[in-house]
């Protein structure tokens, strides 16, 4: 039996937040939703984890502050000393508040640079990347919800066909991959 | 909407503990006296100075943070609003023991404050100062005290009517009420963005007379903010843990976490703008502050900053870390202690220049005897009116409130 995808539209966030709550209870797993705007509580909904983005970032300005360490020693104290202010000291410590401000910047630069290439990365959405979401239309003001028979091996398409429909659907397209 | 328990009853515990910190403080206090000897008893007044400032500011900040809250039409606070409106019943207590201080300074009791000398304005008199003859115009006892007043009565009345419309309101209901309070709290803003400033200068910063600085209002304000943020964090995980405060979730927790997390940031970046454009000038008459602790409290100085930043910092700057009450309280108790070392750092440099002795009993025991009396006030205020402002417009929403 070939693997079926359902692409189910609906013209409301509530609606579809309704119908997403309905389905899951149902015992049907969501793939993804497609949407034009963040739709508020629906993550828990679909049971999307949560980012680590988070995590990723720390690591991110943790690497900067430490390039930046490494970065003010090696041009001001190791590779060519500077005397500026009267501070000659040649000593990284006794001069690091000097160097708070790089380290404070650099950390803010690499972990946001960081976090936003990641994030386009993991979702795909590069410049230039092909866009992956099924119709244009969820770029204006629909939402599209996505289910593949693959994801609900309990259930036949037909009976996932029936479920869907007992929501308020706006469109249904029902592809085989 | 019903909530369970509506009238908060002091746990006995809390009433026995908080008379013992009492006897602590006053044993401390008595005790203080006859071991310190520095003239006048400089360091004893100091110490009182230290505490009566850093309670009081833990109160005034509580009023603050209220007040914003009703200029922000801020929602998710509403429900916890009446736990800052009972720690700001400290204030005309507060302010009393402050003003107290600063009578015996005028009196000569003590010489906490240089400028309070008459003779050092007097450019015929062997202690003539010029630097602080100059500054005569602002740190003239009338001046002075004239400020100190309308500090006192501009605080102390807001204390009173904010409590005043609040307990109206839940008899009354409606949005009128509100938007009056919305407007008041606005007003109140407007006096607190200059007297925080101007009253830190003048209890504070007037003790290292040669010295100013620009920041110093900010650094103080954000002190006195952090430290509020963490005692209403702590009492609120308290007394939600003793049963009240049901709707109180997970986002509000969170929310101040992420209060604590954020203010310790600013008072560390203040902090470190402040040290860092003095000590890259160089220049000698800005100096003369850290000067003073660098010579007899370095360690003291970059442990208080390191702790207020890092704790703060390492530990709630996870999501998780801000949601979990153990770390919540933990780093809370570590920020509010520190913090009240860094008022203790700011007075004490300046007073007895390192001739005092640090005993640890007399200064801690007078810490544990303020915020005994603190505790006290803060619980008895929160007895005389519901727990939750169950009229309050923005309730339902902040029941709701989920991030």
């Amino acid at each position: 039996m070939a693997n079926k995808v359902f692409h189910v539209m609906y013209d409301d966030d509530q609606k579809l937040m309704d119908a997403a709550r309905a389905l899951v209870s149902k015992g049907i797993r969501v793939k993804d939703v497609f949407s034009p705007f963040p739709v508020h509580g629906l993550d828990p909904v679909i049971g999307v984890k949560r980012t680590r983005l988070a995590i990723a970032s720390f690591m991110y300005a943790t690497t900067g502050t430490l390039l930046a360490i490494f970065g003010t020693w090696y041009f001001m104290i190791h590779d060519w000393p500077m005397n500026i202010g009267g501070k000659p000291s040649f000593s990284w410590i006794e001069n690091a508040p000097a160097f708070v401000p790089v380290m404070f910047e650099f950390s803010v630069f690499c972990g946001a640079h960081g976090m936003a290439l990641t994030y386009f990365l993991r979702n795909g959405t590069l410049p230039g990347m092909p866009a992956s979401n099924p119709d244009p239309r969820t770029t204006d003001d629909k939402f599209v919800m996505e289910i593949v028979t693959e994801q609900n091996g309990g259930m036949s398409a037909a009976e996932i066909e029936n479920l869907i429909k007992g929501t308020d659907v706006y469109e249904l397209s029902i592809k085989e991959y | 909407m019903t909530h369970d328990k509506l009238q908060f009853e002091v746990p006995s515990g809390v009433k026995k503990w908080s008379s013992i910190f009492m006897g602590i403080g006053l044993i401390a206090l008595i005790g203080g006296y006859m071991v310190d000897h520095t003239e006048h008893h400089q360091y004893w007044w100091a110490n009182i100075l230290i505490n009566g400032f850093f309670y009081f500011a833990v109160a005034l900040g509580a009023m603050f943070f209220y007040a914003l809250q009703y200029a922000t039409e801020a929602a998710w606070s509403a429900m916890i609003k009446r736990v800052f409106e009972a720690m700001f019943q400290y204030i005309p207590v507060g302010i009393g023991i402050l003003l107290l201080v600063l009578l015996a300074g005028q009196f000569h009791i003590h010489h906490l404050y240089h400028w309070m000398d008459p003779n050092v304005h007097d450019i015929n008199h062997a202690d003539y100062d010029a630097v602080i003859a100059e500054k005569k115009p602002y740190l003239s006892a009338w001046f002075f005290w004239l400020r100190m007043a309308i500090y006192a009565l501009t605080f102390v009345y807001f204390s009173r009517k904010f409590r005043e419309w609040s307990i109206q309101e839940d008899a009354v209901g409606g949005t009128e009420l509100h938007f009056f309070q919305y407007r008041k709290g606005a007003v109140f803003l407007v006096f607190f963005a200059v007297f925080s400033s101007t009253m830190s200068w003048d209890v504070l910063m007037s003790i290292d007379t040669h010295w100013y600085s620009t920041m110093y209002g900010w650094y103080i304000f954000s002190g006195m903010w952090v430290s509020t943020m963490t005692f209403a964090t702590l009492s609120i995980v308290w007394l939600k843990k003793l049963g009240y405060f049901p709707n109180v979730n997970d986002s509000h927790i969170h929310d101040l976490g992420k209060w604590m997390f954020a203010i310790s940031m600013l008072w560390s970046y203040l902090w470190f703008c402040q040290y860092m454009l003095i000590w890259y000038s160089d220049i000698p008459e800005e100096v003369t502050y850290f000067k003073e602790r660098y010579d007899h409290y370095m360690g003291m100085m970059w442990t208080i900053f390191f702790v207020n930043f890092a704790v703060p910092f390492y530990s709630l700057i996870a999501r998780d870390a801000k949601r979990n009450t153990k770390f919540l309280v933990r780093a809370g108790v570590i920020i509010f202690v520190s913090h009240f070392f860094d008022f203790y750092l700011a007075v004490i440099p300046g007073t007895t220049h390192g001739h005092e002795t640090f005993t640890g009993w007399f200064e801690m025991g007078l810490f544990i005897g303020f915020l005994g009396l603190f505790v006290r006030m803060f619980t008895t205020a929160l007895t005389k009116a519901n727990l939750i402002p169950i009229k309050h417009p923005f309730l339902d929403e902040s029941t709701h409130h989920s991030i």
